[in-house]
């Protein structure tokens, strides 16, 4: 059997049939099986929004562990240029340019592996983290990154952050009486302020009057049986949010899966659910850590406040994860504005003791570049990134996302909320009288 | 290498021409099947494994860990910690001063964009249209061993070198760092440390994983390799389907088609080093390895059975 010449020429369309079906099958595969995973919300019993609150309240899961994804849009605005290599590829607020951002931020502060810093990089983008818990003493957060990781490991008294990129780390202890609570760890610095159950905690704290909760069918989510919970901001005009859905789990009302989403935009802002999720108990190692030799090991400064840093544009993307307003009376300096608003409206304020504000001449953005020229660029960014208003209070600035807005007068003060820009200069000509 | 050159060492590596035992083939013929198989597979790699190209390629590859341990070393000769000259290096390389172990990882970062890809490539490339264009493919045709069972000697040959060139890496990497830096205890990413031994089979486990990686770019190697009589071209387009796939994947608006690029998931190897292991993307990059090469292998088999050989 000599092979120089093929056996049969006319085979030769079936034989190219079989990288076609091949391919053809595995195309049919990716296109049908999440369709037809995602189909067919599960059956489950009727329960009103109150029992529904009350059991997710009530719950109490000791262990878990698993998968969280982690997927924000805030609309944050871009800085052009300001992006590193990539900038040739479009520097739009995509995943890519945020987490550029995030990551230049990361080594202008202090120590690299502050969870400050850290817990920043995911106001955008889309981040995948590993979560677990064992009791209120125990718990682990680990962020992962491409052939890096960063983990949070909250044990009895020590609060160590690790960043196997910089290789570093950073610790905070309690003293021997206060257990459980480390000194300068504020909420926001534990390992679980960012999974679905914060905030949907945080999320909570805001029913009240001004809040309409009702339970809107059910869904599988990580595998699991869950009810779909919504909150609805009511009588609030000027709010940036459209609605907060969180998805509980029928069996021990565990959140799963939290959903934010602004009035613009149909995009959800915040979507924080788990993708695998695991009722068992850890294994105890999970929370062991000791620095590894040849780590540069930071050590918290007792009562440090994360606050102290400057006040600068990205200050309130930090805060999201602390709900909404909830989380803002807990910076140093901030008053609430209009405390007789409905809670969606509550606009906080802070002096940053800097007459002129950022669009005066003498304003940070003046300092890049010589006079003149450089100042020009500067105005032309500022423009590009910020509308300028007026109004009682004289003229100002507004940086606006998707979900909370800034307001800079020009004599220095600022007005942060989840409102929109009419709602912040109608908080800003009520404070100024 | 001439083509003359390349006949008559081609004709000494066959063990039909070398050594015309018809007393192993003259037994069962399901048993003479089988060791013509494995005889036309020993032969194909002891070609490839012969050639200086195949030897420089190795060389190359063996002397990217050594630069880069080196450079490390200088770099923190004098106590200061790698980077604080600016920029970003390959994954791992902040750790290679604490454990050597790390320079495996880094320098299989580091090769596995291209290095790496570029020697499969040339390789793969260069298995079937090579043999087309140095004319030995017709005397390899009239032996009976068949076009399919041929093809697949050729294929099993590209993946052996995939595992050694992959090996070649990581040996060299290994030891490189245990001359160069302090080992011991491994620190994994998620700051758990595990023994020594342990870090070694990790390493393992990460060579191989590289290794399957390239299994759907050997395969498309292969397929490219069967639709010319050129080698040189079959090699250039094959790296050249590597680098424009490369610049593809890095397109953030193109996110839609990255998940079934062959290089997408190549980095994930770096999950085995999380504790517990993230199997997510590793099992991901496996899939998108096992399609490419069920298609393409399929491919070149249709393309390869079907097709007149006139060179």
């Amino acid at each position: 059997m000599a092979q120089i010449q093929p056996r049969k020429t006319r085979s030769k369309a079936v034989r190219y049939g079989v990288p076609a079906a091949v391919a053809g099958v595995a195309a049919l595969t990716v296109g049908l099986v999440p369709a037809l995973a995602s189909t067919g919300n599960p059956d489950l019993p009727k329960i009103s929004a109150e029992k529904l609150v009350a059991k997710m309240a009530a719950s109490d899961v000791q262990h878990m562990s698993g998968t969280v994804k982690i997927n924000t849009d805030l609309g944050l605005p871009s800085i052009p240029g300001s992006g590193s290599g990539g900038g040739g590829f479009g520097g739009g607020p995509g995943a890519g340019s945020g987490a550029e951002d995030g990551s230049g931020g990361k080594k202008d502060s202090g120590s690299a592996a502050s969870p400050d810093s850290k817990l920043m990089e995911l106001a955008s983008g889309e981040h995948t983290l590993r979560f677990a818990a064992d009791g209120p003493d125990k718990q682990r957060l680990s962020v992962m990154e491409d052939a890096a990781e960063y983990s949070l490991i909250h044990n009895d008294r020590d609060v160590w952050g690790f960043d196997s990129g910089t290789n570093s780390a950073w610790h905070a202890k309690a003293p021997r009486d206060a257990k459980g609570k480390a000194p300068g760890t504020d909420h926001e610095k534990m390992p679980d302020s960012v999974t679905p159950q914060k905030a949907a905690e945080q999320a909570l704290k805001a029913v009240g009057k001004s809040t309409s909760v009702s339970v809107e069918g059910t869904a599988k989510i990580a595998g699991r049986d869950a009810y779909q919970l919504v909150i609805k901001p009511k009588g609030a005009p000027d709010t940036t949010v459209e609605s907060i859905r969180i998805a509980v789990d029928a069996d021990n009302g565990v959140p799963l899966k939290f959903t934010l989403t602004p009035k613009e935009g149909d995009k959800p802002a915040i979507d924080i659910a788990y993708a695998k999720v695991d009722f068992g108990k850890p294994s105890a190692g999970t929370f062991d850590f000791k620095p590894p030799k040849g780590t540069k090991v930071t050590e918290a400064k007792p009562h440090a406040k994360p606050g102290g840093k400057a006040f600068d544009g990205k200050k309130h993307d930090g805060k999201k994860f602390d709900g909404e307003k909830p989380g803002l009376s807990g910076l140093a300096g901030l008053d609430i504005v209009n405390k007789g608003a409905s809670d969606w409206n509550k606009v906080a304020s802070f002096d940053t003791g800097m007459p002129g504000g950022i669009g005066g001449k003498n304003g940070p953005a003046g300092k890049e570049g010589e006079a003149g020229k450089g100042g020009d660029r500067a105005e032309k960014l500022l423009d590009g990134l910020t509308d300028e208003v007026k109004g009682d209070f004289g003229t100002g600035r507004v940086v606006s996302t998707r979900l909370v807005n800034a307001l800079m007068t020009d004599d220095g003060k600022v007005y942060v909320g989840a409102v929109t820009k009419d709602g912040l200069v109608k908080a800003a000509n009520a404070d100024s009288k | 290498m001439s083509r003359a050159e390349l006949t008559e060492e081609r004709a000494s590596g066959r063990p039909g021409a070398e050594r015309p035992d018809g007393a192993a083939a003259a037994g069962a013929p399901a048993r003479s099947r089988a060791v013509w198989s494995l005889g036309l597979f020993r032969s194909e790699l002891t070609i490839t494994f012969r050639r200086w190209r195949t030897l420089a390629l190795l060389a190359v590859l063996a002397a990217v860990p050594i630069l880069v341990g080196v450079a490390v070393r200088i770099e923190t000769s004098d106590g200061g910690s790698i980077g604080s000259g600016g920029g970003e290096g390959p994954a791992f390389i902040s750790q290679i001063t604490n454990n050597g172990l790390f320079l495996v990882f880094t320098s299989l970062a580091a090769t596995l964009p291209f290095f790496l890809p570029m020697s499969i490539g040339v390789i793969a490339g260069d298995s079937v249209a090579g043999e087309a264009s140095a004319g030995t493919l017709r005397y390899l045709l009239v032996a009976p061993s068949g076009r399919t069972r041929l093809l697949l000697a050729k294929f099993t040959t590209v993946l052996v070198f995939c595992l050694a060139a992959t090996l070649t890496v990581a040996v060299s990497a290994l030891i490189t760092g245990a001359l160069l830096f302090p080992t011991g205890e491994v620190t994994l990413l998620s700051g758990t440390a595990i023994p020594f031994s342990e870090g070694l089979l990790r390493c393992l486990a990460v060579a191989v994983l590289v290794a399957v990686s390239l299994l759907g770019l050997a395969a498309l190697g292969l397929f490219i390799s069967t639709l010319t009589n050129s080698g040189i071209a079959a090699m250039a387009a094959t790296v050249g389907l590597l680098i424009t796939v490369q610049i593809v994947n890095t397109i953030p608006q193109l996110h839609a088609v990255h998940p079934f690029l062959f290089p997408h998931y190549w980095l994930s190897f770096a999950d085995v080093l999380r504790d517990p292991v993230y199997w997510d993307d590793i099992l991901k990059n496996l899939g998108v390895q096992a399609l490419y090469t069920a298609v393409f292998g399929s491919a070149a088999w249709a393309r390869f059975t079907g097709r007149d050989i006139t060179a």
